[in-house]
């Protein structure tokens, strides 16, 4: 198990951003340290994705900070995050669906020949060597990636994220799409990721998986943190309980969401 | 990557290449599109040439053919850049006659008073400020569409207007004759074409080239142990370039000069006439402004496949969100595409001013939609993300092959316009359904 002491790899302090009206993500506080999994949990829309997008650079936040190594980092594209060794598998994957496997691989980040153009056949070599490693049945690398399954479109989003030594990776739903075989893959370079002092932010809706693999989890509902906990100290059906009701087990961490007593009185008086 | 990982990366399980040829066209790796836009226009050619009685495919017609087809080729280049990325350009006619008119008025106003009759430097300024004035012009609309949010739609409509009235009033309506003769060479003509020796030399160096690609294409495979195409295949595929560029060169070859030019030119170059009185035989050989068209296909061809501005175009076309996302900055990408369109109206403007031997007011009205056409026609995909240079400037030579031919055979404008506007039509429901099927 990871040991939180020192400084944390990623904090999000106080993170808030609204869509028009709606507070997609409301004062939300979350760390990461080196080698450790934190699952992410909340019901569809909680606001799980939009505050990874904003670690990733896909949105700029409203309010908040991030800190990475306890500097304070400035996120405001893409490229900034992937400057800090932020990698992301996002819930859409985010592939160019008619380029192949290769291009979209090193999309932004090319190899290039001695001339300055494209070498794309070191690009597919790489390819082959880290599909290899996650999904040794893939065989399209010459495919536009459009022509590929859902679970092979999502091996490449993966292998895209492993690829350029991330130091902090975001998987937004990775396994979704994935085969008993891939997903147990993937479970697995989770565990040798985290070996490697990686930091893994894990978003999944399958709590069977994040109590395997994460160390801690962090509950979001209707954009607020309800609390964060170590998994070794809540119960599955603890956890359950803060997706759902957004009530804190004596386990875990109290956030801003989580409902008071009354109010938890008021809606068992209504079940 | 820990130990573990390497040591399974570096195992066979990349998946060991293997050749596998299924069919003959996989095998030799064609574009099954191409083919088919080849067999169209070969089913026009011989069409015209029935309908005709033989005047179609005559050496003369095809070399004016390919002179006329050179100025919209150039533009469709660019124009596939701009539909690839979901974009479109309906100002590229009145940028083209702008720009036209821009190096018309600064040759005649200023570079020839300044440097003299036919000073070399002058075609050249010419084409670099006409060149810089496009990519301007093209630059600023791509600016507002890529950073202040307009479609390109709008923006090019209005762009429409706007450089066709400036075009009008960089001369006030005039129309300004080209003073440098060595400029007139881009536009063709007589004088414009580079004989046959010349001629024989580029195929040469042409039918090289193609020998070397496809041998460079193999090493690079066999570096990193990927599947080849088998020898054969590869082999005709080399012969077929080649007997393409042979068979181009002796047509261009066998049209020759009238005999009255013909004598003028061989006084003019100190060529002996032949003893026996027999006419003389002085073969014009490629235009400039094809070679100029074939050598800006290849250019573009090269920037779309092997550059990484061309790997963003592409990426951008397929999923603007997952381009951004990756870190590329589809704005600015955007906005060049926008730049280069407006340089390739220019080089556009450069051979039909050329051509004309003036730039006047009326010159590239309607332009945009043969460009816009021809890359449709040529395989570009008006959803964005797919699309070829060759294609493009095949589907050029398709429209201008439609439209030479309807003249030879004396149809009138209106009917003319009429089977263009069909033929687009046609052309486009047959790549959609082509489309389905091979998904
Ligand atoms: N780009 C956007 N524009 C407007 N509203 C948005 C946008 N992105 C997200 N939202 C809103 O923000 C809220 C949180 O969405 P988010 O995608 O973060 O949820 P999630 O927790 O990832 O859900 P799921 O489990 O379904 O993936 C939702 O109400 C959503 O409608
Ligand atoms: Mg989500």
């Amino acid at each position: 198990m990871a040991q939180n002491t020192g400084t944390p790899l990623v904090e999000m302090r106080d993170i808030s951003i609204s869509f028009g009206g709606i507070k997609a993500v409301d004062h939300v506080t979350v760390d990461l340290y080196p080698g450790e999994v934190v699952g992410l949990l909340g019901h569809n829309g909680a606001g799980k994705s939009t505050l990874i997008k904003i670690l990733s650079g896909a949105y700029k936040a409203d309010a908040g900070s991030i800190f990475v190594n306890g500097q304070k980092a400035e996120i405001a594209t893409p490229r900034d995050a992937k400057s800090y060794g932020i990698e992301t598998i996002y819930q859409t994957l985010a592939l160019a669906d008619n380029v192949d496997a290769a291009a979209n691989l090193f999309l932004g980040r090319e190899l290039l020949s001695p001339w300055g153009t494209l070498d794309d056949v070191a690009m597919e070599a790489a390819t082959r060597q880290v599909m290899g490693r996650l999904n040794p049945n893939f065989r399209k690398f010459k495919e536009p990636v459009k022509a590929l399954s859902g679970g092979q479109r999502q091996s490449v989003a993966i292998a895209r994220a492993i690829h350029f030594n991330a130091k902090i990776l975001i998987m937004d739903e990775p396994t979704a799409a994935l085969g008993p075989q891939e997903t147990a893959q993937v479970g697995e370079l989770i565990k040798q990721l985290k070996a490697e002092g990686i930091g893994i932010f894990l978003i999944s809706h399958d709590l069977h998986d994040v109590f395997d693999l994460a160390d801690r989890v962090s509950v979001m509902k209707n954009g607020k943190l309800v609390g964060s906990a170590r998994t070794t100290d809540v119960s599955q059906d603890d956890v359950l309980g803060m997706i759902i009701l957004g009530k804190c087990p004596p386990g875990a961490t109290r956030g801003p969401g989580a409902i008071s007593e009354k109010e938890l009185a008021a809606v068992g008086a209504h079940l | 990557m820990s130990d573990q990982a390497t040591a399974r990366a570096t195992a066979p399980s990349g998946s060991p290449p293997q050749a596998k040829t299924t069919s003959f066209l996989s095998a030799m790796e064609v574009d099954v599109r191409f083919l088919g836009m080849l067999g169209a226009l070969a089913v026009i050619w011989i069409g015209f040439d029935l309908l005709s009685g033989g005047t179609f495919l005559t050496p003369r017609n095809l070399w004016n053919l390919s002179v006329q087809t050179a100025s919209v080729a150039v533009m469709a280049t660019g124009m596939v850049l701009v539909i690839v990325t979901r974009n479109i350009d309906l100002s590229v006619g009145s940028v083209l006659g702008v720009t036209g008119m821009i190096m018309a008025v600064v040759q005649s106003s200023y570079l020839t008073p300044m440097l003299g009759f036919d000073h070399p430097l002058v075609w050249i300024l010419t084409l670099v400020i006409g060149i810089m004035a496009g990519a301007i012009i093209g630059g600023a609309q791509g600016y507002v569409i890529a950073y202040l949010g307009v479609p390109a739609f709008i923006v090019t409509l209005g762009g429409l207007l706007v450089w066709r009235g400036a075009a009008w009033w960089v001369a006030s309506g005039k129309t300004i004759p080209l003073t440098d003769n060595n400029f007139k060479l881009i536009g063709g003509g007589a004088e414009g074409a580079i004989g046959a020796t010349w001629s024989w030399a580029i195929a040469a160096v042409a039918c090289v080239l193609i020998a070397l690609a496809a041998f460079h294409a193999r090493r690079q495979r066999q570096r990193f142990r990927f599947p080849l195409k088998p020898v054969w295949a590869e082999v005709s595929t080399v012969a077929v370039g080649i007997t393409a560029v042979v068979a181009a060169t002796m047509v261009v070859n066998s049209y020759t000069l009238p005999p009255v030019l013909a004598r003028r030119y061989a006084e003019a170059n100190a060529i002996p006439l032949p003893a026996d009185g027999s006419a003389l035989s002085i073969p014009f050989g490629y235009a400039v402004p094809v070679l100029l068209a074939i050598g800006i296909g290849i250019a573009m061809t090269f920037v779309a496949t092997r550059t990484r501005f061309g790997r963003y175009v592409f990426a951008i076309g397929g999923n603007p969100e997952a381009a951004e996302l990756a870190g590329i900055n589809t704005r600015r990408v955007t906005m060049m595409i926008f730049a280069l369109m407006g340089a390739l109206a220019a080089i556009g403007a450069a051979i039909s001013t050329a051509r004309l031997t003036s730039a006047t007011n009326a010159q590239g009205t309607l332009d945009e939609l043969y460009t816009i056409a021809a890359a449709v026609i040529g395989g570009t995909s008006l959803a964005g993300g797919a699309g070829t240079i060759a294609g493009a400037m095949l589907g050029a030579l398709v429209m201008q092959s439609l439209q030479s031919g309807m003249v030879l055979l004396g149809l009138d404008t209106p009917l003319q316009n009429i089977v263009v506007g069909i033929v687009l039509v046609i052309a486009v429901w047959l790549d959609t359904m082509y489309r389905k099927r091979i998904r």
